[in-house]
């Protein structure tokens, strides 16, 4: 305690046609147990009113706090000042599109995102309100849950190279996601029906294996299990596909 | 003047609001979600725990049946809550709770065979039987009698969440995120919509809509101390208080939560104590027992809540430098537990706290969690005074929890309600047309065009509207927390009115432009403080004690003089609400009796005056 913290913090108000981009410096004096969630709304409150950021659940849990802490994407909730240097520099997730200073629009890029890999159980079966629930086996429950806990603060689309040069790329939320699908019984897609959405460099083929996406992961999801499972199904999806009829065998 | 044209306008996204969406999506209206926050970041997505339906699959739930869950909740809600409502929600969880499966929610299953559970903090043994086996399973909750909570570990609400948002991208539900409504267009008879303004570019918009739901949660953040999230600040309840014709029912619920960590107020989930978690004092000394022989740690919230605050006020508590709070003790249940089942728990212990919960005690005391009361609607979700208007959800009095909701009522509330209510809007929709007045949605458009111009100008002065809700946090929590009593609710009420005072003429340090964080909460300030005056005014003429409403100069429940729902509707320019009462149910499935839990007296409904 009794640190005195600095904080370097991007500003830009695109609707503001005085605004340009800029760095701004706050001070602060750190207090117990003091995250970023407690320092940027003091500095909010009672050093400029016009600091854009987002928080929602201020508990990990609903993703809306990602930013780039001191270089590296993060969930500014979840930050402690203690295990911060002195001088603390935040930036906006990159690849989202600037809404102003910290906030970024992850909505639009998120439902573009659920569109584009169909993010929803295909079935051509009819829910029976009469009926008992279809079993499941709890082990496989647990595995789909493990792949569902992804909370989209878009961490790992801000850490991966590819997103970065590409805008069309899916990033390894959209690959676990639809991992999650190959997963669940209920989704009666076939493997050719993956592969036509992720079988491409826009998919699977377009990752460079950096793994970033794995490193910066706030709820840990095994993203590069999930990244090697999923290219290897959809390179044997593809050999599959121009091998003569003959010659086919399941892999 | 920017216009969008839709059947249905859902104001939140969150379960409840998507549930109806895609109810009405399903019968082929189309339909907007205006959310403040993209959908998925909702704050049903922090409810961790379950939902409640008697399925009955589970070897502790056998035997359970909507009837058990009925009596539960009635009880729960000590004789609160509209039996009626009641009863419709218990008879539908179950299928409610199907339909998430067929979508795609992966609740845990039943695993056959001798299962090791803990209640109270001792492990026992429980044989699951066979043909049950991959059914969904159930966990214990506080206040009730089967075990019936349907869970996904502790991620429910967040599955659930994700789950009716695939179903709304794949039905084509709209959902417009950083977008927040700030007044509802109407002629004091019709609801037409609402003017929202965008929360990227601070460009306001009027949405016209046959029929209007407000889906916008609770509004916990009227109070420092709530585990609620930041955005929970009852905005749609305002923009309906606001109309002075639509009423807000029990605004005087509040519900505290027992274990909230300290000093953050994030919630841990009655999970921790359904499975065998316990409460210790400065003593390490597990006390609940002694208060509560039969349920100790597992009694309903608000009675755990208030046991607690009684402790802390002997001077048991654990000091710190954020107040006393008491310790959460889950360290027997095993480190395999904690990491997988309680997942989430060791999540914010340690990454909030920097305690690890397998070897330490965690940090908790009460804190503000969940509002009974909200947008008074009647069994189908109307609200009462506009048509065209209706509400569902916490943001929603429908009126199943009463004084006090049972933990994972409010989650399954927010699907079954979201069911139901959708179902009715459908029909609505179907046999109604709205004529929407033109002049009517200018006025509206106007006189928010000009609010923000004043605010932006100072027009009406300058206060500092962090600093006006600061005052408002001190007074509530002081008048309106957990213990309440007549002397402190008339300072209360008397503070909040010099506070709306202040709170009328905010203005901006700031030029408002854009997504303008000082402009969004400047504009709500007002209804803000309106909010918390509904609720410490209708808890001072509310004189006795009922479910999560404690009074301590009236510590009996009284059915003779209360066995009523309060109303509150607010007139424009006036410095109070005006209360008004109804009957708290029409039909009596189960007459007012003795929770079994809590203690205190009842006056009952025949007594002599």
């Amino acid at each position: 305690m009794g640190r005195t913290l600095t904080f370097n913090i991007f500003r830009y108000n695109p609707s503001d046609p005085a605004s340009a981009p800029h760095m701004d410096k706050f001070t602060l004096d750190e207090t117990e147990r003091m995250t970023l969630f407690i320092a940027l709304n003091r500095i909010r409150e009672e050093l400029d009113p016009t600091l854009m950021f987002d928080f929602c659940c201020r508990a990990g849990i609903c993703g809306a706090c990602a930013m780039v802490i001191n270089g590296r994407p993060g969930l500014a909730c979840h930050t402690k000042t203690k295990e911060m240097p002195d001088e603390i520099t935040l930036m906006p997730l990159p690849v989202f599109k600037l809404v102003g200073d910290l906030s970024v629009d992850t909505g639009v890029w998120f439902r573009t995102m659920y569109q584009k890999i169909e993010s929803w159980v295909h079935t051509d079966k009819k829910f029976d309100p009469t009926a008992q629930e279809e079993r499941m086996d709890n082990g496989l429950a647990e595995q789909i849950y493990e792949l569902d806990r992804c909370i989209e603060c878009g961490c790992c689309v801000g850490a991966c190279g590819t997103a970065l040069m590409r805008e069309d790329f899916l990033g390894a939320v959209a690959l676990n996601r639809l991992a999650r699908f190959i997963l669940d019984p209920r989704d009666q897609r076939t493997e050719k029906d993956y592969f036509d959405v992720v079988g491409t460099d826009e998919g699977i083929f377009g990752c460079m294996g950096l793994l970033a996406c794995e490193d910066v992961c706030p709820k840990q999801i095994p993203l590069q299990e999930q990244l090697g499972k999923l290219r290897r199904k959809m390179a044997l999806a593809a050999v599959k596909n121009i091998l003569p009829k003959f010659l086919k065998k399941d892999f | 003047m920017k216009i969008i044209q839709t059947d249905l306008l859902c104001i939140g996204a969150g379960l409840a609001g998507e549930r109806v969406a895609i109810e009405a999506a399903d019968n082929g209206f189309s339909v907007i979600c205006l959310s403040i926050v993209p959908a998925r970041r909702s704050h049903s997505s922090a409810a961790q725990g379950g939902m409640q339906a008697a399925l009955g699959n589970s070897a502790m739930g056998e035997g359970d049946s909507p009837d058990v869950h009925f009596a539960d909740t009635v009880k729960g809600s000590d004789w609160g809550c509209d039996q009626e409502v009641a009863r419709l929600f218990v008879d539908a969880a179950p299928i409610a709770m199907r339909q998430m499966a067929f979508w795609g929610v992966p609740w845990n299953r039943v695993v056959p065979g001798e299962q090791t559970y803990y209640k109270g903090g001792k492990p026992f043994t429980a044989f699951e039987k066979p043909e049950n086996e991959g059914l969904i399973h159930s966990r214990n909750f506080g206040g009730t009698a089967k075990w019936r909570t349907c869970y996904t570990s502790d991620g429910t609400g967040h599955c659930v969440l994700y789950t009716l948002d695939n179903r709304a991208a794949q039905m084509g539900v709209n959902v417009v995120d950083k977008v927040e409504a700030i007044a509802l267009i109407h002629d004091g008879d019709v609801c037409m919509g609402a003017i929202a303004r965008c929360l990227k570019t601070g460009e306001l918009t009027a949405y016209l809509a046959r029929a209007t739901l407000v889906a916008t949660g609770g509004f916990g953040r009227i109070y420092r101390e709530s585990t609620n999230a930041v955005i929970c600040d009852g905005g749609g309840l305002i923009t309906a208080l606001d109309t002075g014709v639509v009423s807000l029912g029990n605004m005087e619920a509040v519900q505290f939560h027992p274990t909230g960590i300290v000093p953050t107020d994030i919630l841990v989930t009655e999970g921790c104590r359904g499975d065998g978690g316990t409460l210790l004092d400065k003593n390490e000394y597990r006390f609940m027992p002694d208060y509560e022989p039969d349920k100790a740690e597992l009694a309903s919230r608000d009675v755990v809540s208030r046991r607690m605050t009684e402790h802390m006020r002997k001077g048991l508590g654990v000091s710190s430098p954020y107040g006393d709070h008491l310790w959460l003790d889950i360290r027997h249940l095993g480190e395999h537990h904690i990491r997988t089942k309680l997942r989430e728990v060791d999540e914010i212990c340690q990454s909030f706290l920097g305690v690890d919960p397998v070897h330490q005690l965690i940090p908790v005391r009460p804190t503000q969690h969940y509002s009974m009361g909200g947008v008074r609607t009647n069994k189908d979700g109307a609200a009462y005074g506009l048509k065209g208007l209706f509400s569902a959800g916490e943001s929603a009095c429908w009126d199943m929890h009463g004084f006090n909701r049972l933990g994972g009522n409010s989650l399954a509330e927010t699907v079954v309600a979201g069911m139901i209510i959708g179902g009715k809007i459908v029909e609505f929709l179907k046999g109604t047309e709205t004529t929407f007045s033109t002049g009517a949605v200018r006025d509206a458009m106007n006189k928010q065009t000009s609010r923000i111009a004043d605010l932006v100008a100072c027009k009406h002065g300058s206060e500092n509207p962090y600093v006006v809700r600061n005052a408002m946090f001190d007074s509530i929590m002081k008048g309106a927390g957990i213990f309440r009593n007549g002397k402190d609710l008339e300072k209360c009420v008397a503070e909040l009115q010099e506070i709306l005072g202040r709170a009328r003429k905010v203005g901006l340090r700031s030029n408002g432009k854009g997504a303008n964080p000082e402009l969004t909460m400047a504009l709500k300030i007002e209804g803000m403080v309106k909010l918390a005056l509904c609720v410490a005014y209708g808890a001072l003429k509310r004189t006795e004690s009922r479910g999560a409403h404690t009074r301590e100069d009236f510590p009996e429940r009284n059915d003779r003089d209360w066995l009523t729902r309060t109303l509150a509707t607010w007139t424009e320019g006036a410095d109070l609400p005006t209360l008004n009462y109804e009957p708290a149910t029409h039909t009596f499935e189960m007459p007012p009796g003795d929770r079994g839990y809590g203690g205190g007296k009842i006056i009952s409904m025949d007594a002599p005056k």
